[in-house]
Formats: C-alpha cells, structure tokens, sequence
C-alpha cells in the first residue's frame, strides 16, 4: 500500500464528536477512522460501519471445537481403544459433556481472539502509524483521508467550526509493516502509474 | 415527556379473554376437586392435589421472580430497567394472590395429613425410618407451616415495599440530596428482599415443598433448579407483556434495546437451568447409587421418558439455537414466540418435578392440568392489567430514567 494523505482533527468531548461525525459524512468527505481512548456506544453506527461478522465466526469456531471434542472422544473411546470405566457403556455421552463444553469455549475464545487481532490487523512486532499519541489517553482521534479533489485548508477549518481543538495534515501508510518502513515513498498525489 | 401514554387502559377483549380463561379453568378445578380431590379413591386425590400444587407453586415462583428481577436490578445500580420496571412490579402483585392459593394448598395437604403426597407427615412410617428420623427436624408440619407463612407472608410485605418507594419516583423530582438517599433507600428494601429470597426459593422452599415428596431422595442442586427455572419463566412472562403493551402503543421510552437486554437474559438463564439440569442428572448418572438413581429411574426409562427429553429440547436447544443470534432477540415475534415456549417448557418441567413423583407408573397430563393451567393464565392476565392500570407505566421522577431512555446495547 502506498503512503495517503489525511486531515486529522482532534476532539476533546464525545458530546462533540458524534454531531462532528454526522456533519463530516454529510459533507460527503470519506473519513478513515475515528481513534478514541476506549469504546464508545454507537460510535459505530454514527460512522456507518456494518455490523461485524465476528460472533458469526465466535459461532462456527464453536461448533467446530463441539464437534471435535464429541468426534474424537468417540472415536477414542468407543472405536480406536474401548476402556471399561465404572462399567459404563463404551459410549457414555453425559461423562462426555463437560470436555465437549470446554472445547467449545476453548475453540471459540481462541479462534475469536485470533480473527479479533486478524481484523485489528495486530501481532507482535507488527508496526502501524498513529495518528496522535493521546488517542490512547483522552482524545477523539478523527481522521479523514484526502483525493486529489480535497481543499486540506477548507477542510481543516471546517473541522474547527465542527469543534476540533486540534487539526493536522499528515501523510501516512495506513496498513501495517515489519520492520523499519521501506516502502515506496511515493505519496497520493504523486502515486504516478509506476504500478499501473 | 408529556406527550408519552403513560396510564394504561385494561382493553374490553383482554378482560373478557381473562373471564373466560378464570370462568373455564374455574369450572375445570372445581369439577376436579369434587370429583377427585374431594373423593373417595387416594389415587385420584393425589392426582388432583399434586396438579394442583405444581401449576400454584410455578405461578407463585414465576410471579415472584419479577420482584427479584427488580431487586437485583436495583442492587446493581441498573438503570436499563426504569422505563418498563412497572411491568415486573405490577406482575409482582400477584405474589399475595397465588401466594394465598398456595398456601391454602399445602395447609389442606399438610394439616390435613395427605401422606400419599408427602411422606414424611406419616408419622408410624418416619419412626420405622432411620432416614427420615433423621430429617425429622427440617420435615415435620410444624416448620413447613411457619416457614410457608414466613416465606409467602415476607415475598408479600417486601416486594410490596418495593412497589412502594418505586411509587414515589411519580409525584415530583429529586434535588441531587434527596436522589441520592431515595436510591440508598431502594437499595436496602431490595436487599431485604433479595436476601429472604435467597434463604427460601434459593434453598429451603423448594427442598420443602418440592423436593420432599420424594422424602428420601436429595439434591443439593435441587432449590437452584427450581429458582433457575422460575426465573427463566419469570423474564419471559415481563417479555411477554412488555411486547403486548408495545403493540398497544404503550411504553414509547422502551425500545429494541431492552427488549434486547431481556432476551439476552431469557437466553442465559436457559443456559444457566441446563447447567444445573446436567449438573444434577449427570453426578447421579454416574454415581449410580439406588438412593440417588430412584428420582431419575423413572423419568429417563419409564413413563415420564417423552416429557423428560421435550423439556431439555424445549428448556435447552430452542433457546440455544433460536435466541443465540442478536436479530432474534431484537424481533418481537421471535421473542414472543420463545417466551411462550419458554413458560410452557418450564411449566412441563414443574410438572414432571412434582406428578413424576407422585404418579411413577403413568402419565396424568390430561384436562385437569390444563384447566388448571387456564384458571391461573386467566387469574395472572386479569389482576395484572388491573395492577398496570391502577399506576402511572413510567416513574417520571426517577433519577435513573435518562439512563433508561438513552440505553443502548
């Protein structure tokens, strides 16, 4: 991916942000993210991102995890190496259960966590820009990405009238590297069809 | 705020409807009291008192499990609940009546000495028993008639006082000072409450009421059971009415989101009932002792087999399956449709936790439960919709409200 350009602009107060959302869409600008020191409640629908598909993953990880428990102990113990435990029958689904439930919520929580951080695009030594430091502390982090089309100025001081605190252009690669960053330099604008 | 509707108005077709389920169900129980309550075979009587008993008992717990619900809530500073909390309390209302029916159940079983439900009143039995002389001082008719008065008279007296200081969020707004102790007011009633109710449908009621009809056998996770099913039930019954008085056009600041709330917890407490369910069935499954395995010997091979499994199907693998997805719990067909099954289901699995006990060779399901069930369906709609009418559907001047208006999951 190459590098972009984004307008940045900074809020201190949630009761701003989400008015400052709304305005921004209708002004048909694009924006990339909103980064904010933790989550909050309807964010997600005022910036009209779609609903996420990770429970429906959380649901297959579980059955899978289910049907492996439920599969391999029968074959285990019914097929491959019957054992005579209390002389129950060979096939004994109540004593089954309790593994059954663990590897359901086993699969379910590692494979959930595991998309989670897939989605998040996060794993150790993976590296991504940040857009301003105290997003992680007590900002409303809101960052618009830019086309040839955009006037950064009238964007910047419209982002102000909408109560930024704060406003910042910057060029940045919006995925994620290894390693020190060595890339093709090449900003947006001058993105010329080398690739192409 | 002044434009919400907030008195409800019992509509003619429900009080009608509520009529003729009381006017049918009545004429079921009294045709079956004098019939076979009152006559002269035993079998028969125990058949009638034992219907009887199990369809009161699940009515009075589902009942109060809407007072609970509204105490725990209240306990943990919840204010999701504020914008349909009239609903549990008004269904709360009906502790003192199925309360009193109860009660004069079990005083006709117990004074008047039904040894064929409770064997343990036999006293000629209890001496030659080693086991049950060593029950002797939790089962005897003495404690069972304090404790079932103490247990329906302080449900009756605490919740009632619930229902009151929640009245007092209607007449007029708090400063700062006073919102703070009427909520520390609220938080003590309701931990009176839910600490009666833990010493009686968390333990000992149910081993009373329930788990001695079969005065040998024991499960300590039995009173867990009982409560887990109740509650269940309970949350469907506030879904219920919650959903009717929305498509009446009632309850304007309750939306999508708390019924989202309330199915998620109809869906955890039917996972939690099947924890038990399994927690209780599997520890005797592989035990395998006969004093233990006598409960279960003729719900999973005799007759009571069919009802047995429909009530894990019903009670487990619907709500599993059905209400998992978060569309499901936001569509009100679909909740309204699993809340039915959900009371039914539970109404089944009271009904094999007493009748499987009593009648162990054949299944009595028939009319007479039915009828029975009409009667208390009829009995719950009619005193409901009064107790929602008598009151305003939302306390205006409850400090929490805006939480409730504003919540969002």
């Amino acid at each position: 991916m190459a590098k972009k350009k984004f307008v940045v602009g900074c809020f201190d107060e949630e009761a701003v942000l989400f008015p400052a959302v709304k305005k921004v869409r209708a002004a048909g600008y694009k924006i990339h993210d909103v980064y904010t020191p933790f989550a909050v409640h309807g964010l997600d629908h005022a910036l009209g991102l779609r609903e996420t598909s990770l429970h429906t993953a959380g649901f297959i990880y579980g059955i899978t995890g289910t049907s492996t428990a439920l599969g391999s102990i029968s074959w285990i113990l019914v097929k491959d190496w019957p054992l005579n435990f209390g002389g129950k029958p060979n096939f004994s689904l109540p004593a089954w259960i309790p593994i059954t439930f663990e590897l359901t919520v086993l699969f379910a929580a590692v494979g959930m966590v595991l998309t989670f951080c897939y989605l998040c695009q996060l794993a150790p030594f993976v590296k991504k820009h940040h857009f301003h430091p105290r997003a992680t502390d007590d900002l409303f982090v809101m960052v618009i990405e830019c086309t040839e089309k955009t006037n950064v100025d009238d964007l910047q001081a419209f982002l102000s009238s909408a109560g930024a605190i704060e406003t910042d252009v910057q060029v940045a690669e919006p995925g994620w590297w290894l390693g020190t960053y060595d890339k093709d330099e090449t900003t947006f604008e001058n993105s010329n069809p080398v690739v192409a | 705020m002044a434009s919400i509707r907030d008195q409800f108005e019992i509509p003619g077709k429900m009080k009608t409807w509520s009529l003729a389920l009381i006017g049918i169900g009545g004429a079921a129980l009294l045709y079956g009291m004098f019939t076979k309550g009152f006559g002269a075979d035993e079998h028969e009587q125990t058949h009638f008192w034992g219907t009887l008993m199990y369809n009161t008992i699940f009515w009075t717990l589902i009942c109060n499990a809407s007072m609970f619900f509204i105490c725990v809530t209240t306990l943990a500073m919840g204010g999701w609940q504020q914008s349909f909390k009239r609903i549990p309390e008004a269904i709360s209302t009906m502790v003192p009546i199925f309360g009193a029916i109860t009660f004069a159940v079990l005083m006709y079983v117990v004074l008047g000495h039904k040894h064929h439900i409770y064997h343990w009143l036999d006293s000629e039995a209890v001496a030659k028993d080693p086991i049950l002389k060593g029950k002797v001082g939790f089962l005897n008719p003495t404690f069972f008639v304090i404790w079932t008065t103490l247990a329906i008279g302080l449900w009756s007296v605490l919740g009632w006082r619930m229902r009151q200081i929640s009245r007092e969020a209607d007449e007029s707004p708090f400063d700062n000072e006073s919102g703070a102790r009427y909520i520390l007011r609220g938080t003590i009633r309701a931990a009176l409450f839910t600490v009666w109710f833990a010493l009686t449908v968390g333990s000992t009621v149910p081993w009373l009421w329930m788990m001695s009809i079969d005065a040998h056998w024991y499960s300590t996770m039995y009173s867990w059971y009982t409560f887990a099913s109740s509650f269940v039930s309970g949350m469907s019954l506030v879904a219920l009415w919650v959903i009717y008085l929305k498509n009446k056009g009632y309850l304007e600041l309750t939306t999508q989101e708390h019924l989202h709330d309330i199915g998620k917890v109809m869906f955890a407490f039917s996972v939690f009932w099947t924890y038990l369910w399994f927690s209780q069935y599997m520890l005797i499954w592989y035990a395998n002792i006969p004093e233990e395995t006598v409960y279960f010997k003729h719900r999973v091979q005799g007759p009571y087999k069919g009802i047995f499994f429909l009530n894990l199907i019903i009670n487990f693998i619907c709500p599993l399956l059905i209400l998992m997805k978060r569309s499901a719990k936001r569509n009100y067909t679909l909740v309204t449709f699993m809340a039915v099954l959900i009371i039914f289901g539970h109404w089944i699995d009271f009904y094999q936790m007493i009748m499987g006990s009593l009648s162990k060779e054949h299944v009595t399901l028939g009319w007479l439960d039915f009828g029975i069930l009409a009667f208390f369906v009829g009995c719950m709609i009619f005193f409901v919709s009064r107790s929602l009418a008598s009151k305003p559907l939302v306390s205006k001047y409850h400090p929490f409200l805006k939480e409730s208006i504003i919540h969002q999951v």
